[in-house]
């Protein structure tokens, strides 16, 4: 019963509706002549659970990182730098991956924490160029062009192959989930009021015996591992990283799949990062100016869906 | 209503302010204040507009750093502490202008203290909904302060004099000994008021208590002792009896017919 109730909500029927898209894309997609989007809903599934990452901070922390892209760049370079050098055992690629992607985060926390505001924003974005920066000038690594990945992460698993397309499609699928299940938890959770508590009223927190800033610093931790393992099947999906996956429009892009789906739900990035890409893709097909089509829907849904598309369809069901 | 002697047990404490300076730019909003607030005592500050009131109450919750002067808690000299520290050590206060979580609910505004209270928050996985051990005693703080009912309605949402309870339920969750209350009447009707005097009139003795507050009949009804602060200077400390014939205190400010304003 209460499944279905849950359903008759607008808002969480359509997110029912993305992950049953997801779920039964392979099995579907094929059967009804597109296999094209199998691929496409897999680099989505991916860009969502780099979306969940970001609402962790932004969404329920109210820490507007404009450098989140930066963690895919990592979890995706660990994987092509270990590649290139032999290095194919999944296991280290996938350390490497959480480990660069938790002492980066450590360290740009640790800086950008220290202001607010639009501060805060840019700070994260300065900081993020650095390592973009890096991968541009690393010209062993293919510089701008990028470098391609000649195998994907090995787990040496008999019954887990990352080269089968059904198997790699899953793990994102199955991540994807784990992602949002993760975020649920730690929102509630004490950790989670705190980091709550913080984003409407700081100083109210401190005022009540909270040092804000350890816990602001270890969600940004968190939420830069959970994008750097997107990073790392990112690399995996496409067999290639380039610099341009961490640059600053990818973590703009970011930003607006939270915005666009619902900050602080923990389904909004996921129909976000889905209605994003699938509405940029279907312009970007129609034209190649599709940018002067997708700016300004994207400045009207600011304007007018406050709240994202789990606001707007919420405010339908509570009117009508 | 019997009540321990307060939330940590603690004995209520004592509060020393030495020769206190803090200077925004050109205005000096604390003038080399001194004042001592004896174990159990409520102490009222007064004081017309822009005497510093506010931001003597930033100063001893560790919101605001002193250029100069020295700030001992009981018996600890507590000036350089940060604010969450100085709560740890039993120094709560509420804000003039209500600052609750609006979008938490009653209940939750209220555990969110209790749960500092309880160590660290690096708890991860554990639903705070399902917490018996922050939701009970967060339901008993709101009956408390008579916030019972509301329990489960979103802050933003609550009556305004409902607002107020629940910022003082806030700063009583912190398990405090003593209070810093900076204007809980303010805003607050007649009725609200008299409420609001006879909670604290209650809480007398269990806690040490610093009042910082505009209604004059709250002050003289619940006061030990009165600190009158003008232009950041103390200009006089006394009984009630003695702030209300001191010349110096009518002149500068009960004389010009202050007495009744709220806020």
């Amino acid at each position: 019963m209460s499944a279905l109730t849950c359903l008759r909500n607008p808002a969480n029927a359509f997110t029912a509706l993305v992950l049953l898209v997801f779920a039964t894309g392979p099995v579907v997609m094929p059967l009804i002549g597109e296999p094209f989007y199998v691929i496409v809903f897999a680099r989505i599934m991916v860009w969502a659970i780099a979306a969940v990452s970001l609402n962790l901070i932004m969404g329920y922390g109210g820490l507007i990182s404009f450098g989140h892209a930066v963690y895919l760049g990592l979890g995706g370079y660990a994987v092509g730098i270990l590649a290139f050098h032999g290095v194919t055992s999944g296991w280290a690629q996938l350390a490497v991956a959480i480990g660069a992607s938790a002492a980066v985060a450590l360290v740009f926390g640790a800086i950008s924490l220290r202001t607010r505001g639009v501060y805060f924003i840019m700070i994260t974005l300065a900081l993020a160029q650095m390592i973009y920066f890096l991968a541009v000038s690393a010209e062993q690594y293919g510089s701008d062009d990028g470098l391609n990945i000649l195998s994907r992460s090995d787990f040496g698993l008999a019954f887990y192959d990352l080269n089968d397309q059904a198997t790699l499609y899953y793990t994102v699928f199955a991540v994807l989930l784990a992602s949002v299940g993760v975020s649920a938890r730690l929102v509630g959770s004490r950790f989670g009021a705190v980091l709550r508590a913080a984003k409407s009223n700081d100083t109210r927190v401190q005022a009540v015996g909270v040092a804000t800033y350890r816990y602001r610093l270890t969600a940004f931790v968190i939420a830069g591992v959970m994008c750097g393992i997107a990073g790392f099947l990112q690399a995996n999906l496409e067999s290639f990283v380039s610099p341009d996956m961490m640059s600053w429009p990818r973590a703009g892009e970011l930003i607006f799949m939270v915005v666009l789906g619902g900050m602080s739900t923990l389904f909004g990035p996921v129909t976000g990062a889905f209605v994003f890409l699938m509405v940029s893709d279907t312009l970007a097909e129609w034209t190649i100016h599709w940018h002067i089509i997708f700016g300004p829907l994207l400045v009207l849904v600011v304007l007018f869906a406050r709240g994202g598309i789990a606001g707007l369809l919420n405010r339908k069901s509570a009117n009508g | 209503m019997a009540e321990p002697a307060n939330m940590a047990g603690l004995e209520a404490p004592s509060l020393e302010v030495k020769g206190l300076i803090k200077a925004f730019g050109g205005l000096t909003a604390t003038d080399n204040l001194s004042l001592e607030v004896a174990p159990g005592e409520l102490h009222a500050v007064i004081g017309p507009n822009g005497a510093g009131k506010t931001t003597l109450v930033n100063l001893l919750s560790g919101l605001l750093k002193p250029d100069a002067g020295a700030i001992t808690f009981a018996g600890r000299d507590i000036t350089r502490l940060s604010a969450p520290a100085r709560v740890k050590a039993g120094l709560a206060r509420s804000f003039q202008i209500t600052s609750i979580f609006r979008d938490f609910t009653a209940l939750e505004n209220v555990m969110l203290p209790v749960q500092a209270q309880q160590g660290h928050s690096f708890r991860f996985w554990t639903p705070v909904s399902r917490d018996a051990r922050l939701t009970a005693p967060a339901r008993e703080l709101l009956e408390r302060v008579g916030l019972g009912e509301r329990a489960d309605v979103r802050a933003g949402d609550l009556a305004y004099g409902e607002q107020r309870q629940l910022e003082i339920a806030i700063s009583l969750a912190t398990g405090p000994s003593f209070l810093l209350l900076d204007e809980p009447m303010a805003g607050m009707g007649p009725e609200e008021s008299q409420g609001l005097v006879e909670f604290l009139s209650a809480l007398k003795g269990r806690y040490t208590m610093l009042l910082v507050e505009h209604d004059m009949d709250a002050v003289f009804a619940l006061a030990d002792r009165i600190t009158v602060l003008v232009y950041g200077r103390v200009i006089a400390t006394g009984t009630p009896d003695e702030i209300r014939n001191d010349p110096e205190v009518r002149a500068a400010y009960l004389g010009d017919d202050q007495s009744g304003e709220a806020a």
